[in-house]
């Protein structure tokens, strides 16, 4: 028995996904770029991936790129969008508790002349919209914003954000990391006006090393990958086909039944929740109860989250103490931005939920989760 | 160019009528060394070990070579029959090359005459080498017998002709295998890899025993110390690697005894499990990466108290060594990248806020009259963990 509760982190692929890349892997495995007849099939499976991928976008097929994840996808937007617009001003918006690859693309632009301003959280993790529209000046050109916190699962209203950009005289891009959104919230991001986005695709029960970017037709970006030409030239490179298929499908099933995934998930999360609340005591919800559909971080105070993690595993229940990219690291700079205390950042638990995990096995997580945390709290209180 | 390595040992020189012993085990440890190498000819001719040198670069079979201890220095030769005219020839040759690559201005020829037939001496080999060189390479090339830029060594042996012009220090020590064997006490850290390798330098066997406390520490962290022992065995060729939970004596003891006495009591029964096992294993000594003062555990009290706990030798090579000088070999031999990785390798929530620095023998083994020693020690080797460490 395995009850996998890290889905934050990666998840696990769709079967068809699977099917969908060996397929690719064993079958088309000629060049998109060539141009016999076994290239030019690929070339049209991948025009079929994009479209579906559009579809359920709400895009144009010329408005998705494929990249090789949410951290290329953050790069290549917020850096081609800097330098192509840096006549028009070199000011830029973000948060503090943006992912690594927005933040430290944030933190080289800086060294490149650019001026960043960094937003403020509450400590339920939200930004706050009168902060933001204090922020904008005349020389802003792009705001990025993460639509949900991959660590406690704050969802920043990037809808008011984009509503209020397109009432502006004077373009300002938006971008919004959707890599934790997509899939768990139900939008477009042209309804939100947002002009870039980033999506990657093992968040989606979709392969590793891929993923999409939506760009806005009318966006003025630069490309920082050079290369033969493929995808229109914005991001050039041989096209990853079993990436792109496997992706393709995945979205496909995330999307076709969203609203329903969004219930199951939350219903699971509801569930974990109380389980949790009603079984062990001294905690901290993290989680703000507007948070987003699959994660939830709760803090076990009196004990370390990383020994917790390594108890569960034990059980094979896998859990993680933040983001996985931040685990090495300590401290998180989420919680530490939301204001908790060094006690509640050190028993901090992100517990994230997919469509494939059961009622059973939550209930039974959180039996076990109960008698390592009292276990935990004996041998520390001992000392 | 090179058809052959050679490669020199010295401290083995002295072994008298055990010499063999030595130099036999040492061209065994040097083909197992080049084994991934393919199958090359290693053998011993007149006091000197040869690596014939054929398709393989030469380069990197020095690179293997050089980590076999008992190894003193190493060069790419050319090696053919007992011929002075030819040994001018290829004297001039190897010059010519290593002048099309670097700027070379001066040099000094050093000969060699064990032929004693030979009309010269090697005094008088060496002038008129270098005079046949000066006249053959003309321009400012210059002879500089004190500090030349490049040293063409020419030897006339009964047997051969070799001439080079460089020399790659080895690490010296004796050939492994030639002095017992030692069961290390490897953690993740800095000491105790370099402690290993300083004991194996010395001919000595090694045997592996870590000690975690999963899951209070990560199963990256056993990762981490394999990934060090596999850097040892670069070294040491195959190693055996024997794990044990402490966990549950770390629990007992904090149950039963003060806090303060937490890390000196666990030192003690990392100690006693790991002599009980080597002996077992038929390993002679222990080998540890202490260091006097470095932390609590580790003053001349703490240090007589863990001491106290084995009664078989406890070998410290690093017992007077500054933190400085451990992490230059750690660079040296390669380990330190990999111990500096932040792993939790002994668990923290155990350590002690305020530990002993001056703890009494009679004081602590009161305290673990509070334990069933014997009891706890089988039970953590019977689930001990056994993985044996290849490249």
């Amino acid at each position: 028995m395995e009850i996998y509760l890290d889905n934050s982190a990666t998840t696990k692929p769709y079967k068809e996904v699977v099917d969908k890349m060996v397929y690719a892997l064993t079958d088309q495995y000629a060049n998109p770029s060539s141009v016999h007849r076994k290239g030019v099939i690929v070339e049209k499976e991948i025009k079929n991936a994009r479209k579906e991928i559009a579809k359920y976008t709400g895009a144009k097929d010329k408005e998705i790129f494929f990249t090789s994840g949410g951290t290329e996808s953050n790069n290549i937007i917020i850096r081609g969008t800097a330098y192509a617009n840096h006549r028009s001003g070199k000011h830029l918006i973000t948060t503090k508790i943006e992912h690594p690859s927005v933040l430290n693309t944030f933190k080289d632009l800086e060294k490149d002349g650019y001026e960043v301003t960094y937003l403020d959280i509450d400590n339920n993790g939200l930004i706050s919209f009168e902060d933001f529209k204090n922020a904008l000046r005349e020389d802003t050109i792009l705001v990025s914003i993460m639509h949900v916190n991959n660590e406690v699962g704050a969802i920043q209203p990037v809808d008011k954000i984009g509503r209020y950009l397109s009432k502006l005289k004077r373009k300002v891009y938006f971008h919004v990391d959707a890599v934790q959104s997509f899939g768990k919230i139900d939008f477009k991001p042209s309804k939100y006006n947002i002009d870039l986005m980033s999506v990657s695709g093992h968040k989606i029960h979709g392969p590793k090393g891929i993923g999409f970017v939506y760009i806005k037709e009318t966006t003025k970006i630069k490309s920082i990958v050079t290369g033969g030409g493929q995808e229109s030239a914005f991001r050039s490179g041989t096209e990853n086909v079993p990436g792109i298929l496997g992706l393709s499908e995945a979205v496909r099933i995330t999307m076709e039944n969203l609203k329903d995934n969004i219930d199951k998930i939350n219903n699971l999360k509801e569930l974990l929740l109380n389980e949790i609340k009603s079984n062990i005591d001294n905690i901290k919800v993290n989680s703000s109860e507007n948070g987003v559909c699959h994660i939830l971080n709760i803090s076990f105070i009196g004990i370390k989250g990383e020994i917790l993690l390594h108890y569960l595993e034990e059980d094979n229940i896998y859990v993680s103490t933040g983001s996985a990219c931040s685990s090495k690291k300590k401290g998180s700079h989420v919680l530490i931005e939301m204001g908790l205390l060094s006690k509640e950042i050190e028993g901090a638990i992100r517990f994230s939920l997919s469509t494939m995990n059961k009622e059973e096995d939550i209930k039974k997580a959180v039996g076990i989760i109960k008698e390592k945390v009292e276990e935990l709290r004996i041998i520390i209180n001992k000392r | 160019m090179y058809n052959v390595v050679i490669a020199r040992y010295g401290e083995i020189g002295v072994k008298g009528k055990n010499r063999y012993i030595f130099e036999d085990k040492l061209v065994k440890n040097i083909r197992n060394s080049l084994k991934k190498l393919g199958k090359l000819n290693v053998y011993k001719q007149y006091g000197r070990i040869y690596i014939d040198v054929e398709e393989y670069d030469y380069e990197s079979i020095i690179e293997e070579a050089r980590k076999v201890f008992g190894i003193v220095s190493l060069s790419p030769a050319v090696k053919f029959e007992n011929n002075y005219e030819k040994l001018k020839e290829v004297c001039l040759e190897l010059l010519k090359d290593k002048m099309e690559f670097e700027d070379v201005e001066t040099f000094k020829v050093e000969s060699k005459r064990t032929d004693k037939t030979f009309r010269m001496t090697s005094l008088e080999m060496s002038r008129d080498i270098g005079g046949y060189l000066l006249s053959e390479i003309g321009g400012d090339l210059k002879v500089d017998v004190r500090t030349p830029q490049v040293k063409v060594e020419a030897e006339l042996r009964e047997e051969a002709c070799v001439a080079y012009l460089e020399r790659i220090a080895g690490y010296g020590g004796l050939p492994l295998g030639t002095n017992g064997k030692g069961m290390v006490l490897l953690s993740g850290g800095i000491d105790s890899p370099v402690a290993g390798w300083m004991v194996a330098k010395r001919g000595v066997d090694l045997e592996l025993m870590h000690y975690h406390s999963y899951p209070f520490t990560s199963e990256r962290s056993k990762e981490k110390v394999e990934e060090l022992a596999r850097i040892l065995s670069t070294y040491c060729g195959k190693l055996r690697m024997h794990s044990v939970n402490l966990l549950p004596i770390q629990k007992e003891i904090n149950e039963h005894c003060r806090e303060e006495e937490m890390t000196i009591i666990s030192r003690r029964f990392m100690m006693k499990i790991a002599q009980k096992v080597a002996i077992s294993k038929g390993c002679n000594a222990l080998v540890t990466g202490e260091s006097i003062g470095q932390v609590a555990s580790q003053t001349i009290q703490g240090l007589t108290v863990t001491n106290a706990s084995v009664d078989i030798p406890v070998f410290r090579p690093l017992i007077a060594m500054d933190k400085s000088e451990i992490v230059d070999i750690a660079k040296k031999i390669g380990t330190f990248e990999t111990s500096i990785i932040p792993e939790e390798d002994c668990c923290t929530v155990f350590l002690p806020k305020k530990p002993v620095t001056k703890p009494k023998l009679e004081k602590i083994m009161l305290s673990e009259q509070n334990l069933d020693v014997e009891k706890l020690i089988d039970e953590a080797i019977e689930n001990m963990e056994v993985v044996d460490i290849t490249l």
